[in-house]
């Protein structure tokens, strides 16, 4: 029978105790190493179109190296200017579109979402499952149909087929993700709202919607962001230069019958993600505090 | 004038009926509790004075006015939830004040009436949190508060002390009972907790499947329940029940025999006999008063301080609850001795219906 002493033990303890440390180490390393370089493929186009806004032209397909040879950022002001006309055309309106269209489809599919998680109404179920299925339809399958309805009332070459669809509530999608999430709500606080002398309005405008800023926050920043990258439907309906999104008019920048200004082209297209960018940031909070905010018991 | 009538009133949801025709009557500034076992359709008699369920069939009318079609807000009544259903947006202030902006009361008329009911109920200093940063005693409070600065005719309570702890519970009861004491407004009150029932009440209604029981005063339903459902829902720990058969010398008990009956008793057939714990008597050795006995063995005994409760179980090997002093020590496996006497007892029917045969005595 072998008796350790007390220092012995804990010398034992302590070499096990490293060895453990030192496993535990390379496991983090190791783990850490396989992340960044997961995330270095994602992000590499974009390291790639960001470092290429700033090179000549001619080194963007030509040179391997990330690195330019000299730094343009004269691509920054030439590309503003680039086109016919100014990028300050061209954002303007891309905001007036997806600003528009963000409050539309918050408002329209709020209230639909509402009438469908709240409300008692004849067909209520029947609208629900037609309402379902609009989203098995691809857009391309209705965007014949639809340009021709907005071609006989005369919208074409206009922002009306990008805008006054939103305020009526055609995105399935975000009415079907509000309604999951009213549906969470409790219904006390409705019955609580209407014995407080609520209509049914004033139920959802000053109850459900406060409460709803997640959800609410969620359709922002993804109607935000469809409709600023949105190409195809800029393209089909918008004719004149003058109407261009910002997506459409970096398509100017490749001409097929002259040079190409792809130095330019990046440095617009890096400018273009800016606007989401800042949209995104400033919205995700909501999506965070709406969760603390249940006041039951 | 704000009693409150129901008269035959329905409510069915597609074929399934589960309020039966009730016929109820709310005295002005009367404290009715509707006490009853879940499902029997309380909450949703409630919700329809409210004004939160359709009615089916039959009438409610609140003061002189049948309010059927009349929708909720304008019932003028008010109701407190069991979830409380505080506005989690809101501060307390703002929760307070929602209502009373919505009849478009003057701003100066809205702040003071806040300001007295925040002090009646000393919520004084949590006006200006959000719910979430309240306990659930505070949340209650604010719930109340709410539905007193509204200054009704009619009070609901939708089993408003179920979400809180014991002794909160019990302190809220209190409070609650100061209140309409202070006010002196109708209120009707939900609950499935018989003692809050019991203490809060003017008049207390069982109901069960929807169909009331019995309606009376909690003395009057503690003493003289109706049915053989509302003597052993009414009474805690509940009543014990012991199936007797009727024979030409009166009553045949198990366990304890043959007891005698006045003559309005029935002549044949089975009576529930009812007792309560503390309507046994222990005997001790030799003094056999009543007007029978029966030898059982303690197998459990619940200490509550105050008093102390037996669980006998008999020759037959049917269990009693007896209630005993909590200055004497018994011990389980112990033989006792039970004595009970006849017009003590309620008696019931084979139709469960109460026979009423010592009740003028009593």
């Amino acid at each position: 029978m072998t008796d350790l002493s007390i220092q012995e033990a804990s010398d034992i303890a302590r070499s096990y105790r490293i060895i453990r440390d030192k496993r535990k180490r390379r496991a983090t390393i190791t783990k850490h190493l396989f992340l960044a370089i997961c995330s270095l493929v994602m992000v590499y186009p974009l390291i790639w179109m960001i470092v290429s806004s700033v090179k000549p032209d001619n080194e963007i397909f030509g040179n391997i190296s990330l690195w330019p040879s000299e730094f343009i950022w004269q691509n920054y002001p030439d590309g503003w200017e680039g086109l016919f006309l100014s990028f300050t055309v061209f954002y303007k309106n891309s905001i007036i579109v997806t600003v528009l269209a963000v409050i539309g489809n918050t408002l329209s599919c709020s209230f639909a979402a509402y009438a469908f998680a709240r409300l008692e109404f004849k067909g209520k179920n029947i609208f629900f499952a037609l309402m379902m299925m609009t989203l098995m339809i691809p857009y391309h399958v209705v965007l014949i149909p639809q340009y021709l309805l907005f071609l006989k009332i005369g919208w074409v070459n206009t922002f009306l087929p990008l805008i006054v669809p939103r305020f009526l509530a055609g995105d399935a999608f975000f009415i079907f993700l509000m309604v999951q999430f009213f549906r969470q709500l409790p219904r006390d606080l409705d019955e609580a709202a209407m014995i407080d002398g609520c209509s049914p309005f004033k139920i959802y405008w000053a109850v459900i919607l406060p409460l709803s800023l997640p959800a609410l926050a969620t359709t922002a920043i993804f109607t935000f962001i469809w409709t600023w990258e949105d190409f195809l439907g800029p393209l089909i309906y918008l004719n004149d230069i003058r109407d261009y999104t910002v997506p459409l008019a970096l398509r100017n920048f490749i001409s097929q019958d002259s040079v190409s200004m792809f130095g330019q082209l990046f440095a617009m297209s890096i400018l273009s993600i800016v606007p989401i960018f800042i949209f995104f940031i400033f919205f995700q909070k909501f999506i965070i505090r709406g969760i603390a905010t249940s006041g039951l018991k | 004038m704000s009693g409150v009538n129901l008269n035959k009133v329905v409510k069915s949801y597609g074929d399934l009926e589960i309020i039966h025709g009730i016929d109820l009557e709310v005295h002005d500034g009367e404290f009715l509790v509707l006490v009853g076992p879940s499902g029997c359709g309380k909450s949703t008699l409630l919700r329809m004075i409210a004004g939160l369920e359709e009615i089916t069939d039959g009438t409610i009318s609140i003061g002189d006015r049948i309010v059927n079609d009349v929708p909720a807000a304008q019932r003028n009544l008010s109701m407190v939830f069991q979830s409380y259903a505080l506005y989690p947006h809101m501060t307390v202030r703002k929760n307070l004040a929602f209502g009373l902006g919505n009849l478009k009361m003057p701003k100066a008329e809205i702040a003071k009436r806040v300001a007295e009911a925040a002090k009646i109920l000393q919520i004084e200093e949590l006006l200006e949190r959000k719910p979430r940063q309240l306990s659930g005693g505070q949340k209650q409070r604010v719930a109340i508060g709410r539905s007193i600065v509204r200054e009704p005719e009619l009070f609901l309570f939708d089993e408003p002390l179920s979400n809180l702890d014991a002794e909160l519970r019990v302190q809220m009861r209190v409070e609650l009972a100061g209140l309409y004491q202070r006010l002196g407004t109708t209120m009707i009150y939900v609950t499935h907790d018989q003692i809050e029932a019991m203490t809060l009440a003017t008049r207390i209604v069982v109901l069960q499947a929807g169909r009331v029981e019995q309606v009376g005063t909690p003395f009057n339903l503690y003493n003289y329940p109706q049915n053989k459902f509302v003597a052993t829902f009414i009474g805690s720990p509940k009543m014990n029940m012991i199936e007797g058969k009727v024979n030409n010398k009166g009553l045949d008990l198990p366990d304890f025999g043959q007891i005698s009956l006045p003559a309005t008793a029935p002549k044949s057939g089975a009576i529930h006999f009812g007792i309560r714990p503390e309507q046994f008597t222990i005997v001790k050795s030799g003094s056999a008063e009543g007007d029978a006995t029966s030898t059982g063995e303690i197998t459990l005994i619940e200490y509550l301080g105050s008093e102390l409760f037996l669980y006998i179980t008999l020759p037959s090997g049917h269990i009693v609850l007896v209630q005993a002093s909590s200055q004497t020590q018994y011990k389980t496996g112990e033989q006792l001795t039970l004595s009970l006497t006849a017009k003590n007892a309620h008696y019931f029917g084979e139709d469960d219906l109460r026979i009423p045969l010592y009740d003028e005595k009593k």
